[in-house]
């Protein structure tokens, strides 16, 4: 059984790959495989983001009584990323490859110092204030 | 109000770590131009005049010029806890730091001491203003992770480095003889192998899998090696200051520098294994920085068992750890973390549907450019310290062009910032 850091920490590596392969389709040019990876990549941040925002984060504002601390800027930053999905969306379907690569490059930072915070901060303090839960917690992220 | 605003009061304003990084490269121009003027005599020793004063136009005007205004901007984010007191702190090493590195070299080039002591107040008060909001930043470190550690260590380096260089600029500026001359050796060591190495390593562990989405380190070399850095620098000095046992001063500099080699080796061998096949500036920098860092390192060990190995070896240290390494690595995290700030705050304006993305900040073949032209520079200048006759000139032209196109590109980005944040609507 692994705990709420190991198995959220694995899912971002997950879509990593993930974006990595939309990224590099695009780089080659290959419009119909970007588009594919960007929607597999997509679809897979969207679960992640869903799992957070509905089952970790409101269980973690409960046994904290912290609403507006760290989970709050968690879920501003997931709309910032869902902004920058959405604009990716349109330069893949333009094959509009310099904006693609630009905006991937954005995103990839602002998905990156995110994740940081995350796993270096709100994963380890949930594991410590949530670790009894964690199995109940993480059913949501197998669905 | 915007949403995003909150988020906006951890951060400092874009203003305070832009004045650092616009700065930097002024002063690798200024160490070209001495390096033209001092021509082939500044390299006939590593400790003329000349070289004086181009090394500490690079180590304290250019890299700490940003690696000071970047630690500012990441601790809140790296350590969870704010720096009390951001902006005045900034803005007041920043004015310190800019008069102490240039009265510094001018001490040094002209031989004045006036101009020494200068450096040494102003220097002296930039670092401990700096050094005292760091501290503070770091006890209240939300978490002791690996990179916090890796951050006290490199700041308590930086400490000793400022001690000795005190002590040096005493016997510079005032004609106080030091307690012991082995710290001629051990402020480069501390400034070099203590603190820019320790930051650039902390930093490596968390940006190079960041960046190019490679393998994380092995978890014994990001949980050891800054230790094992540092008890290794602090038994080296002790044995190189009593000097009675040179074979031991040998034996824990060769495992100092086999510490490095391992580090800037693991690095590159990340980075061929990296998910992310796009290859960028950021990228070749870090190539380029690893490369010499590993060849500075094995220059160091030949000198450190065979000191009646050539003089000639210690300019070639200082020019592969500095010119090749730490300002190569500081070239390619710039590219990064000026179109990234540049985008943040641009998106707190106008929100992230109209903010354009990062590679509108500055587009890749600028970058591509500076990458090409440091790695003349880096050439040539090691060439230069075999051969200076007729190459020092290159060299100088070399190092000269590189930090003309850093400083155009870095301009020509703070300028985008300007024009798109006085065409946005005022927000909130």
């Amino acid at each position: 059984m692994s705990s709420i850091s190991e198995a959220m920490t694995r899912d971002h590596r997950a879509c990593d790959e993930r974006f990595a392969a939309a990224e590099g389709a695009a780089a080659d040019g290959d419009w119909a495989r970007a588009a594919s990876a960007f929607v597999t990549f997509r679809t897979a941040m969207e679960h992640h983001f869903t799992v957070e925002e509905e089952t970790l984060f409101p269980s973690f504002e409960r046994h904290t009584g912290m609403t507006a601390g760290p989970t709050e800027m968690m879920r501003m930053e997931h709309a910032e990323m869902r902004e920058l999905f959405e604009r990716l969306a349109v330069a893949a379907a333009a094959h509009d490859a310099d904006d693609f690569l630009g905006l991937a490059e954005t995103l990839n930072l602002l998905m990156q110092q995110h994740n940081m915070k995350e796993e270096q901060v709100l994963y380890a303090l949930m594991d410590e204030k949530l670790g009894g839960e964690a199995a109940g917690l993480l059913a949501a992220l197998a669905r | 109000m915007h949403p995003a605003g909150l988020k906006l009061e951890q951060a400092p304003p874009i203003a305070v770590p832009f004045r650092f990084f616009l700065t930097a490269p002024v002063f690798l121009l200024a160490a070209a131009a001495l390096l033209a003027w001092g021509g082939a005599e500044a390299f006939a020793a590593r400790a003329t005049p000349a070289a004086l004063a181009i090394t500490h136009l690079v180590t304290l005007g250019y890299m700490a010029m940003v690696m000071l205004g970047a630690m500012l901007q990441i601790l809140p984010v790296l350590a969870g806890a704010p720096v009390p007191g951001a902006r005045l702190v900034a803005g007041t090493s920043h004015a310190l730091l800019v008069v102490g590195s240039a009265a510094l070299a001018g001490g040094f080039a002209l031989g004045e001491p006036a101009l020494t002591k200068l450096a040494a107040w102003t220097l002296g008060a930039a670092f401990a203003a700096f050094l005292a909001a760091v501290a503070a930043a770091l006890t209240r470190a939300a978490v002791r992770s690996a990179t916090v550690i890796g951050m006290t260590l490199a700041a308590v380096a930086l400490a000793i480095t400022v001690t000795l260089g005190l002590m040096l600029a005493a016997m510079h500026g005032w004609g106080v003889a030091p307690p012991s001359f082995a710290i001629r050796e051990l402020h480069p060591a501390w400034g070099l192998a203590g603190w820019t190495g320790l930051l650039v390593a902390g930093v490596a562990y968390q940006v190079v899998p960041m960046f190019q989405m490679t393998p994380p380190y092995p978890p014994a070399m990001t949980r050891w090696f800054p230790a094992a850095v540092f008890v290794l620098l602090a038994a080296w000095s002790v044995a190189a200051w009593h000097g009675e046992v040179p074979t031991l001063a040998a034996t824990l500099a060769v495992f100092l520098a086999g510490g490095y080699i391992a580090f800037a080796l693991t690095t590159l061998v990340l980075q061929t294994r990296r998910k992310r096949r796009v290859p960028d500036a950021t990228l070749a920098f870090w190539q380029l920085g690893m490369a010499s860092i590993a060849l500075a390192a094995a220059v160091w060990c030949v000198r450190a068992v065979r000191p009646e190995a050539p003089e000639v070896l210690d300019l070639l240290i200082g020019i592969l750890a500095i010119g090749g390494g730490a300002v190569s690595v500081i070239a390619g995290m710039l590219y990064k973390i000026v179109p990234f700030l540049g985008w943040f705050h641009l998106q707190a304006s106008v929100g992230p549907k109209g903010a354009p993305h990062m590679k509108k900040f500055l587009g890749d073949s600028p970058q591509q450019l500076h990458v090409r032209v440091h790695l003349l520079a880096v050439v040539f200048l090691a060439a230069a310290a075999v051969w200076p006759r007729p190459l020092v000139y290159v060299a100088a032209a070399a190092l000269g062009a590189s930090a003309l196109v850093q400083l155009r590109n870095l301009a020509l980005a703070a300028r985008f910032y300007r024009a798109e944040i006085a065409r946005a609507p005022r927000a909130g």
